[in-house]
């Protein structure tokens, strides 16, 4: 049977199970639009205001449903306006597929009326790109492009539909992708690797672990649970890597990391062996390379061998799957609880309490309200249930300070990019792909005006996101290292901000401000009784600062309490 | 620090549009000068052969390797350094064909540099000399006070010394 190749498109999505797409029209789309109005009742298409929205609500699906998000953009702009959400999941390794309108084929290169070359511009920040200049191309290159964005180290794909390929007819037939002769998405486990880092780890007197987001991407948060309470060895995490263990685990030491715990930070240098689970030793996490564990066995077990030796020299890595080599590795390792070492974690935390916790969550007297205890208030009423969904900068730091996650796939924020603008259009992603989960969406008052046109969105859907601005009318972060390294200059962060809550109502979204801390309970408690959207603004303290802190440069031994 | 060397890089990959881009991004990422660069077929048909040559770290050039590698088109990467190839460059000189009558010298420098004459017009003749880069630049040191009407040196092409089986190891990973 001949079809065309807009309807295509629309058959290989709902091959791969796609039902839900996010996007924008335009002229070089319109064909694949026209087919998305036909199949409606099949596949629904949520209309973004702005297509870096669409890209982020494709992240913030993929993000709490471990599925591949898509979005759909039309040429030129359409095109560029994805570029940000596609880096951004690039570097957090985020399975979405972008699919793209182009100019005909007979036009490419000639400079045609919004065209633009979108392979050349999203080759560097994207896992595998493919321009379509003829139909019959399309049920191949579509189920290769989901095959790429889900299997080993997930990332992005983008596929370029020149106008005539969408025009023209082929013989559809759909087949599946399981295999790309030059692509090896998972590494063969080598059992003897595993059986070496297994007696180092037994050995090991004072071991850490540090895992990423590779336990959530290998769905291995029971293996990940059942090693470390086998092996009574603390786990630390990095920022992609919460929520792959509840928070309040006993064996859950904290955040590693510029504004990590303290214990986990400064334990990396007195460790004797750190194993590396499905984390990347990005720069945010290991400070100064020269002085990062260097006393200590590195023990890496990564899918991607790039990783491997890129920043942390490894003596031991296991390259696989994270949740097979767990499984194999769980069998080898002797049961321990390395109790005084844990004592070593505590005494360190109860510094970190004393110093910056206690203050954080309950403010002295005459204080303004603290973004750490907005967060903690959403923990009492949440009980850590909700998927939190923020921003970047300092409310972003806070959140994964504080919030608690019972459940995996819970925090989802712009890591590897620090993008703002990402966490409101995530949200709507995140909360669209788990509809029976409460997704509150934490941003600071810079981010919001980032991406603010997505209120439309939540107008038109009607989808039930939870938005609150903790809002300290400065780019906070930015402001915290003017005040620390720039001495109090405060270039361009003070935010002159307008009416939020007349913002949100307009988009006939409901909304309320708090400015004094008694009504924050209550406010907190109305938000999430709320069965429709709602917007909290909260008005914080001004120059609180994130608390610890490893400067740039410095070693993760030389973090700062103040 | 690590001292820089020169890397002669080889990547066999599909022969796919787009694909040099994807490679070269990864150079330009890490502000990374291509020394050289030449593509061709391979042993293998339908898989090209990338040559490239940089000067960089053994921990950059490994880095790299690890990035080129992952692409999904490409489906193996190696390096080498210089005392493990055997690699030679082409050059091409278009001299004016009455020097190569009024000068007699120029048919020593001919000779003695083993290169050799492609063409011969009225107007110009055309020397090709394929060796070391150094070999070549002696060559054009040589030529250059008579004249040189073009010159133009190919990128590196080099194959292993040691018997490495790239092809062996290649059809393996091409069937895995």
């Amino acid at each position: 049977m001949k079809i065309s190749g807009a309807e295509a498109v629309i058959r290989c999505l709902l091959a791969e199970g796609v039902d839900l797409v996010y996007g924008y029209p335009g002229g070089a789309i319109m064909p694949v639009y026209d087919e998305l109005y036909k199949f409606q009742d099949q596949l629904h298409h949520v209309l973004v205001r702005h297509e870096q929205g669409a890209a982020h609500a494709a992240q913030g699906f993929a993000r709490a449903t471990g599925k591949v998000g898509v979005a759909i953009a039309t040429s030129g702009p359409g095109a560029t306006n994805l570029v940000t959400g596609i880096a951004d999941a690039q570097i957090d390794s985020t399975p979405m597929v972008c699919i793209t309108g182009q100019v005909g084929k007979h036009l490419l290169g000639s400079d045609a009326f919004q065209e633009t070359d979108i392979i050349g511009i999203s080759t560097p920040v994207t896992k595998w790109n493919y321009q379509i200049t003829e139909a019959h191309e399309i049920p191949e290159i579509m189920a290769k492009a989901f095959y790429i964005a889900r299997s080993g180290r997930p990332g992005p794909v983008l596929v370029d539909i020149t106008k005539n390929a969408q025009f023209d007819t082929l013989d559809f037939s759909y087949k599946k992708c399981t295999d790309i002769r030059s692509y090896h998405p998972k590494p063969v486990l080598k059992i003897e690797k595993v059986q070496e880092a297994a007696e180092i780890i037994n050995k090991a007197k004072k071991p850490m672990i540090v895992f990423g987001q590779g336990v959530i991407l290998s769905k291995a948060e029971e293996e990940l649970k059942a090693f470390i309470e086998k092996s009574g060895i603390p786990a630390a995490w990095t920022i992609l890597g919460l929520s792959a263990l509840p928070t309040d685990h006993e064996l859950n030491v904290g955040m590693v990391g510029m504004h990590g715990n303290y214990g986990p930070n400064i334990l990396t240098n007195e460790c004797d062996v750190l194993i590396a689970l499905g984390m990347r030793f990005d720069d945010r996490v290991t400070g100064n390379l020269n002085t990062y564990a260097k006393q200590a066995k590195i023990v890496h077990f990564e899918i991607d061998p790039a990783e491997v030796d890129k920043n942390v020299k490894t003596d031991v890595a296991v390259l696989a799957d994270l949740k097979e080599a767990l499984t194999a590795l769980l069998p080898l390792i002797e049961k321990n609880s390395h109790e005084d070492w844990h004592n070593e974690f505590k005494k360190k935390y109860d510094i970190e309490l004393e110093a910056v916790i206690n203050e954080e969550l309950a403010p002295s007297e005459g204080k303004g309200i603290s973004m750490g205890e907005t967060i903690e208030m959403i923990n009492k009423h949440s009980n850590g249930d909700a998927i939190m969904v923020s921003d970047v900068g300092q409310h972003q730091m806070f959140t994964c300070r504080y919030a608690k996650f019972n459940q995996t796939k819970s925090n989802v924020t712009s890591g590897g990019l620090g993008t703002m603008g990402f966490a409101l259009p995530a949200a709507i992603g995140a909360k669209m792909g788990r509809p029976d989960r409460e997704v509150v969406a934490i941003i600071g008052d810079g981010g919001f005006q980032m991406n603010i046109q997505e209120l439309g969105t939540i107008h038109q859907t009607k989808v039930p996101v939870k938005i609150v601005v903790l809002n300290n009318e400065f780019l906070g972060m930015v402001r915290q290292w003017q005040e620390l390294f720039f001495d109090y200059r405060y270039a361009s962060t003070v935010m002159i901000n307008p009416n939020f809550c007349a913002i949100a109502e307009g988009y006939y979204i409901k909304s309320r401000k708090v400015t004094k801390r008694e009504e924050l309970d209550d406010a907190i408690a109305e938000m999430l009784a709320s069965k429709d959207s709602y917007f909290l603004e909260v008005m914080v303290e001004k120059e609180n600062n994130v608390f610890p802190m490893i400067p740039t440069g410095a070693s993760v031994s030389d973090i700062r309490l103040s | 620090m690590e001292e820089n060397k020169t890397f002669t890089i080889s990547v066999y990959t599909e022969n796919n549009v787009g694909l040099l881009n994807r490679i070269s991004v990864i150079f330009l990422k890490r502000h990374i000068n291509i020394l050289s660069l030449n593509v061709s077929e391979s042993e293998i048909e339908n898989v090209s052969r990338f040559v490239i040559v940089v000067d960089t770290t053994e921990k950059w050039v490994r880095n790299i390797v690890g990035q080129i590698e992952k692409q999904i088109e490409v489906i193996k990467a190696f390096y080498h350094v210089d005392e493990e190839t055997i690699f030679l460059e082409n050059a091409l000189f278009k001299i004016a064909s009455n020097l190569l009558f009024d000068e007699r010298q120029i048919q020593n420098i001919i000779k003695e540099s083993n290169s050799e004459i492609v063409t011969v017009s009225r107007d110009f003749f055309v020397i090709s000399k394929a060796g070391r880069r150094s070999e070549i630049e002696e060559l054009y040191a040589k030529l250059k006070p008579y004249g040189i009407m073009q010159f133009v040196r190919s990128g590196r092409i080099s194959v292993s010394k040691e018997k490495m089986e790239v092809t062996s190891l290649l059809l393996e990973e091409l069937k895995s």
